[in-house]
């Protein structure tokens, strides 16, 4: 059992995702940086689709009731045992009485905290993620708060001995500055050509409303090239006729304020999606904070599909090193 | 002299609400644990807190400015 002491700014129980219902209007949920969470489950020796917890900007203070092995990762939110300052990308043990609570944010947003066995709460519609906005999956359906007492499940695969890491190449980096790979459309052909490169020129800002829904960004207006709306279409230049929206595809409501939608946003809609952010950058996005800048790079498929392989190969290789650790 | 600083990102308010008035003024003595200000992020609002009794020596965040994780909104005397 762990003891939430104090909640943090929005801590949740999240896991690969509620992949199999976008049709039915369910968006995936699950950890926004897929990598740190694979790697934070690793580390704790835990089958792959573990539940972890995921911390946004602010840690929580967890009271540990009994003997554990966890390992964190993620943005640099650095976590401390009682007091003391303990490393991220590591196998930690922890003992019952333990406290863990947690620095200032360094870097990136979001950080996830494995234990050996998993978090264990319902699974609801083949997953454990918390999808806030309707309430389910995860603790309650919702993010942790004071005097919630945490289950740990029995997800562990393997004994990963205190101690082990991970190390250089393996530990994403995360500055102010981010550069965000997109593929342009599906609806591109909606913005000026002059919108469209400055879509990319523009150092884009993150602004206080970004979350698991969506990073609003700041930057400059975009303009829609004029047409008569077709029917079906609402009135605005920025308005299309409803399509299913791609995770991590970007909309500019009005021509605006640009909106990437991550893993807990609106399944579809009649705003023209621009670009969509590819699968291994949304990893990346989830780490931008409030304030950072964001660059679009745009990339062709083939190019996220080698950087998805990539991500893939990583995953692979920190796999083998715990499996001969 | 300590300093008071927001554990978070965002947006810094000095008013409990737009109409009514500031937490504090510079000069005003607090105790560990009184409100500062609020900072909203993610649609949600935290306070910002002493973290001793004291004095409240400057401001250095005006209302509604955006701030950094770490960054420093008020020292103490």
């Amino acid at each position: 059992m762990i003891n939430v002491l104090k909640p943090g700014l929005q801590t949740t129980v999240q896991d690969d995702g509620r992949v199999g219902y976008y049709e039915t209007g369910m968006p995936p949920s699950g950890a926004v940086d897929q990598y740190s969470y694979a790697v934070a489950n690793m580390l704790a020796g835990n089958k792959k689709g573990a539940a972890v917890l995921e911390i946004t900007y602010m840690g929580p203070a967890l009271e540990f009731q009994e003997d554990a092995v966890i390992a964190i990762t993620g943005g640099v939110i650095p976590p401390q045992i009682n007091e003391a300052p303990v490393p991220m990308w590591e196998t930690l043990e922890v003992k019952k009485g333990d406290v863990l609570t947690f620095d200032f944010v360094k870097q990136g947003a979001r950080a996830y905290l494995a234990a050996a066995g998993g978090i264990d709460v319902p699974v609801i519609m083949d997953s454990r993620s918390t999808y806030t906005l309707c309430g389910i999956g995860g603790f309650d359906g919702r993010a942790l708060q004071e005097g919630d007492v945490l289950s740990i499940g029995n997800m562990q695969e393997k004994e990963v001995k205190p101690g082990t890491r991970v190390t250089g190449e393996y530990i994403p980096e995360f500055s102010a500055n981010h550069e965000i790979r997109v593929i342009i459309g599906l609806c591109s052909y909606r913005l000026t050509e002059e919108s469209k490169q400055r879509f990319l020129d523009i150092e884009w800002t993150v602004t206080p409303e970004a979350n698991r829904v969506g990073y609003r960004l700041k930057g400059e207006r975009l303009d829609f090239v004029p047409r008569e709306q077709p029917f079906g279409a609402g009135s605005n230049p920025s308005n299309v006729v409803d399509l299913g929206y791609p995770i991590g595809s970007i909309q500019v409501p009005d021509g605006i304020e640009p909106i990437a939608l991550l893993n807990d946003a609106v399944t579809g809609g009649g705003y023209a999606p621009v670009a969509t952010i590819i699968s291994t950058d949304l990893n990346r996005i989830g780490q931008a904070k409030t304030n950072e800048k964001i660059k679009f790079i745009s990339v062709t498929l083939e190019e996220a599909l080698e950087a998805r392989q990539q991500n893939n190969r990583k995953l692979a290789e920190v796999k083998q090193m715990m499996q001969s650790s | 002299m300590k300093e008071i600083v927001s554990s978070l990102p965002g947006v810094f308010y000095r008013r409990p609400e737009p109409d009514k008035p500031v937490f504090v003024e510079e000069g005003d003595e607090v105790k560990a644990g009184d409100t500062i200000g609020l900072i909203e992020v993610m649609k949600s609002f935290q306070e910002v807190k002493a973290e001793a009794d004291g004095v409240i020596k400057s401001i250095k965040v005006e209302d509604k400015a955006v701030v950094d994780a770490g960054q420093v909104v008020a020292e103490l005397e």
